[in-house]
């Protein structure tokens, strides 16, 4: 199985010195949790699994390992390599200290509060990335063939609901979060070495947001600061604690931009500008000739 | 002013002025002795590229009723391309801040050039009457 085959390879490669450590997933305290890990040696690589409870994005964690000297082996399922790929064109990591095998992925599992297994995900069920961008080899491909639900239909709802609707709606939405910034954290986009929402001079700095501006101000911040570079991962959906849909602001963006600057997909490649560092002269609407919804 | 006046509601609105355009065109309204609002508070930024979705909603934050975001015409801007960024951003934030259910009339950008006082002036006074109409902002604002 593709496990054993994952874990063959990377014990050769690590044995020929052709990769300095490996980065995949390690078992966690429950089976339906596997944890990113890095392996250095061929025996703590017995411990790496992969099933369908892998569903961490592994790319972000190659901005540091790839500041070291030294080849780092990733393990990476279709979605992830388009993290990699907009990771690289912003310059945040180095490709030549990377060494990618694409792995084929059947979706992964939303587990619950007590590690068990309720569905898939909401990022697997709405997947169109059945391929990988970037690879150097792959193992297992064959097995991702999926079609996904149309990951803009929360947002079309939305839109057709009234203003007040949208109001209310959001407000218990946001007012769920609790500024644990798990979604900000594990975002492969989010790399800002200093965060506005660390700055003291803000009221929303890195802690429980205060008042239902604060929450607001967070989840449109976050999710414009991605704009153009988010790649729909999921991760921050994922990780929500509260649970709160946060791909339907990531959407709204990605939405907007096809709809407005034509369809654009972040991290399909490494060199298409990213629709908030381009214009068209002529063809870009005016901002008060979009409002034509609620 | 052509506001109710039966109503004791003053609404404070922030104007974001380019330097080179919108600042100067301002300037004129005010040597040409035209009316506009004084509720207005301007706020001076080098390029209409230069504000940040954050100030507009740090403007409500602090009890702005209504923001209104001016620049060079398209094609006009001092630094060439600023302006065609600032539409590709202020769109998306303004859609955004009507998808989250903010009246979509609480935010509004027009360009106007140097040469425009009457029209800085007039837009004023339209934006003024019209963040009137949708009284206090209520959906973003701080509650301390
Ligand atoms: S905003 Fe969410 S979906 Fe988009 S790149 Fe970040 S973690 Fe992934
Ligand atoms: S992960 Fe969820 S609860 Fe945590 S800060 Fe983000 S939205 Fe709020
Ligand atoms: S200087 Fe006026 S918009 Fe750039």
């Amino acid at each position: 199985m593709i496990q054993k085959q994952m874990q063959e390879r990377a014990k050769q490669m690590l044995s020929l010195g052709e990769v300095t450590c490996v980065l995949g997933w390690k078992k966690g305290d429950f089976s339906t949790n596997p944890q990113p890990a890095v392996f250095e040696s061929e025996k703590d690589l017995e411990d790496l699994v992969y099933d369908k409870y892998c569903a961490a994005n592994l790319s972000k964690y190659l901005v540091e390992l790839t500041k070291k000297e030294g080849k780092v082996l990733v393990f990476l399922k279709p979605c992830d390599t388009y993290s990699f790929n907009q990771l690289l064109k912003e310059n945040l990591i180095k490709k030549e200290r990377s060494y990618i095998i694409g792995i084929g992925c059947e979706g992964n599992m939303q587990v619950d509060d007590d590690m068990q297994e309720i569905g898939l995900l909401e990022k697997c069920q709405t997947c169109t990335k059945t391929a990988h961008m970037v690879f150097d080899e792959l193992i297992g491909e064959e097995l991702t063939v999926r079609q996904g639900d149309d990951p803009f239909e929360g947002v079309l709802n939305l839109e057709q609901m009234s203003s007040d609707e949208r109001y209310g709606f959001w407000r218990e939405e946001l007012s769920k979060c609790i500024r644990c910034n798990a979604c900000r954290n594990v975002c492969p986009a989010c790399n800002c070495r200093k965060c506005v929402f660390d700055n003291n001079k803000y009221d929303t700095a890195q802690k429980v947001n205060a008042s239902s501006f604060e929450e607001q101000m967070f989840h449109i911040i976050r999710a414009y600061h991605v704009a153009g570079r988010c790649t729909d991962c999921g991760e921050c959906s994922r990780v929500c604690p509260q649970l709160i849909d946060l791909h339907l602001l990531n959407r709204k963006f990605i939405k907007d931009i096809n709809e407005f600057y034509g369809e654009f997909q972040a991290g399909a490649d490494t060199d298409t500008p990213s629709p908030l560092t381009d214009f068209n002269i002529d063809t870009d609407p005016e901002p008060g000739s979009v409002h034509k919804r609620g | 002013m052509p506001l109710n006046p039966n109503s004791s509601f003053t609404p404070l609105i922030v104007a974001f002025c380019c330097n080179w355009c919108s600042y100067a065109g301002a300037d004129l309204a005010g040597t040409s002795r035209l009316n506009y609002p004084a509720q207005i508070k301007i706020i001076k930024v080098p390029c209409s590229c230069r504000i940040d979705p954050m100030f507009v909603l740090r403007a409500f934050q602090k009890g702005a009723d209504g923001v209104i975001l001016c620049g060079c015409h398209p094609g006009d801007c001092h630094y060439s391309t600023g302006n065609y960024y600032a539409r590709r951003r202020i769109t998306l934030f303004f859609s955004m801040l009507e998808y989250l259910g903010i009246e979509k009339e609480r935010t509004h950008l027009e360009w106007v050039s140097a040469a425009e006082g009457n029209k800085f002036a007039s837009t004023m006074r339209k934006f003024t009457e019209q963040i009137h109409a949708l009284g206090k902002n209520e959906r973003l604002e701080d509650i301390r």
